[in-house]
């Protein structure tokens, strides 16, 4: 794979950010999108644009075959056994939120269980403090060690027979842990729990087969992984969605409706209520064609490689402290630089034309867990090269300078 | 973008020896405010009387922007009215936005080049944003 080459793919790259050459190291909070995906939502809209599931015109069918299309390419890379079991969504929140509300609210009682780790993203958090709010389930923590890994013996003892859900994600957004989520789907299994995967970070990233993790639900949000935003999609097995109620009442969902009663779809159209984010369906599927043709093996040894090389040459900076695992991390590195606070970090980069993120990262309760208010991260993807990591260093080295002059 | 423009001597000086840091054994009114984008916090405290601000005081965990515009606003608030230190803010807020501005305390009139970082105007505004709040409560109460 040869990143350079792929960057040239990905025009908004090729820009100047104050005066320096843009290196974007952001992509875990979103990633930039290729050519393809753009033409793609382009062409959408300049010749098929039409609703979905309604009217018999051709630009009707043609819209249908290509969000439909979509929807079978998402369920053969990810390996769901079929593509009724993919639901289209605003995004990995909004899936976790559907699974949360429908499924958790309707099987939790009081003196139940859900099992998460203290390092869940607020979207893989919440909404469960909310279904144990509503429902009387009680919350419960896999303990997390310095390394910013768990272990299994501790996820076997925190699940029990009254787990109901375990929630976890795959790859950690703030510690590039990647845990071990087909492992815990298996101990969740064995006490008749289901187990659903936060794959905002992995999706991209790895190789990810449904089947083969034996996960309950899964969530993916399209803008981490060269699509558009505002799509995503909850996967969930065909016989638990079968027998969830749709959160979503409406157009679109429906199979009959009377005056004082009206029956659903079937999968996966009843929890699709209304006219759906058509193009952005269709930006996903070419995000998927696109990251297929690079290959998401080489990917995801691109991304190991780069959180390694970055790892490594953040390591050798005087006053770093780097959070998460030394091995086996996905692609972002995790740091603070001395006393000087992560938005002054940015900034001072941001002149170099440097993006990183700087703040909790969605992650408060981990950031206290870290003992620290907030963290400064450079996340990878497939348009990143060690040249970039060379610029952040050097970046910091100048940032360490800067402040010591500015506050001497 | 010029870094000298946001990162002036003076707010390094407030940032690495702010004025007013710490709580009082008996406090007045408290306000504790959040930066929820960015996980920034603060927790001020106003003593009130005769309708001013006798004292004023802060802890706080965020950057050097937000660190020492709190320790500049806790300075220049100190014997002044309510509605001067709520003009004081309103005049802050328009300092972000680009409109001219100058102070009695003049470290503040440092913090204008926030103005040309947009992501960082919100740092720059929570002690402000809290003494708005403090001085809502001290009305009240
Ligand atoms: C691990 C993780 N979970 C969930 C989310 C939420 O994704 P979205 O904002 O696309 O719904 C993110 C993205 O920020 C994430 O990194």
């Amino acid at each position: 794979m040869n990143a350079a080459q792929i960057r040239e793919l990905f025009p908004i790259l090729n820009q100047e950010v104050n005066g320096h050459p843009l290196i974007y190291l952001d992509s875990a909070a979103t990633s930039q999108k290729p050519r393809s995906v753009i033409e793609a939502l382009k062409h959408y809209y300049e010749t098929d644009n039409a609703n979905v599931h309604r009217g018999v015109h051709t630009l009707g069918s043609r819209a249908t075959d290509a969000y439909e299309g979509a929807r079978e390419k998402l369920a053969r890379f990810i390996n769901a056994k079929s593509s009724q079991e993919i639901i289209f969504t605003r995004g990995t929140t909004a899936a976790i939120n559907l699974a949360a509300t429908s499924y958790a609210r309707s099987v939790l009682s009081e003196g139940d269980e859900i099992v998460l780790t203290p390092m869940e993203h607020h979207s893989n958090l919440i909404p469960w403090q909310q279904a144990a709010k509503a429902t009387g389930a009680t919350l419960k923590y896999i303990p997390l060690q310095d390394d910013g890994t768990i272990r299994l013996e501790d996820a076997a003892a925190a699940i029990t027979n009254r787990t109901k859900v375990v929630a976890m994600t795959y790859v950690s957004n703030v510690l590039g842990t990647v845990n071990p989520v087909k492992e815990v789907a298996a101990l969740a299994h064995k006490h008749g729990a289901v187990i659903l995967v936060d794959g905002a970070q992995s999706t991209p990233h790895l190789k990810v087969d449904m089947q083969d993790l034996d996960c309950d639900f899964y969530a993916l949000s399209a803008h981490k992984m060269c699509g558009p935003t505002g799509i995503g999609a909850l996967y969930g097995k065909k016989a638990l969605l079968e027998k969830m109620e749709p959160v979503e009442f409406g157009g679109e969902m429906i199979d009959h409706v009377d005056l004082y009663e009206s029956t659903w779809k079937e999968l996966p159209w009843k929890f699709e209520g209304g006219t759906p984010v058509i193009a952005g369906a269709i930006g996903l599927g070419a995000a998927i064609d696109f990251l297929e043709q690079v290959g998401m093996d080489e990917i995801h040894q691109h991304g190991v490689q780069l959180a390694a090389y970055a790892l490594d040459r953040l390591s050798r900076l005087d006053d770093i402290a780097i959070y998460g695992p030394r091995e086996g991390r996905a692609g972002l590195v995790t740091f603070n630089l001395g006393d000087i606070h992560p938005h002054d970090v940015s900034t001072v980069l941001d002149a170099e034309g440097i993006a990183i993120r700087a703040g909790h990262h969605c992650c408060q309760p981990l950031m206290r867990i870290l003992n620290v208010t907030a963290t400064a991260r450079a996340s990878f993807y497939l348009y990143n090269t060690e040249e970039d990591i060379d610029r952040l260093a050097d970046g910091l080295i100048r940032t360490k300078e800067f402040f010591g002059h500015a506050i001497g | 973008m010029q870094l000298d423009d946001l990162y002036r001597r003076v707010i390094m000086d407030h940032y690495k020896n702010p004025r007013n840091r710490g709580k009082f054994e008996d406090d007045g009114v408290t306000i504790e405010l959040n930066n929820p984008t960015c996980g920034d916090k603060i927790s001020l405290q106003l003593q009130v009387q005769d309708g001013k601000v006798a004292n004023a005081r802060f802890v706080g965990e965020g950057c050097s922007i937000s660190l020492s515009s709190a320790s500049m606003m806790t300075d220049a608030v100190k014997g002044k009215t309510l509605e001067e230190a709520v003009a004081m803010a309103e005049q802050f807020s328009g300092m972000m936005k680009g409109e001219p501005a100058e102070f009695e305390y003049e470290d503040i009139e440092a913090l204008s080049g926030v103005n040309k970082f947009p992501a960082r105007i919100k740092c720059a505004m929570l002690a402000w944003n809290a003494l708005r709040k403090g001085v809502e409560q001290a009305d009240r109460g």
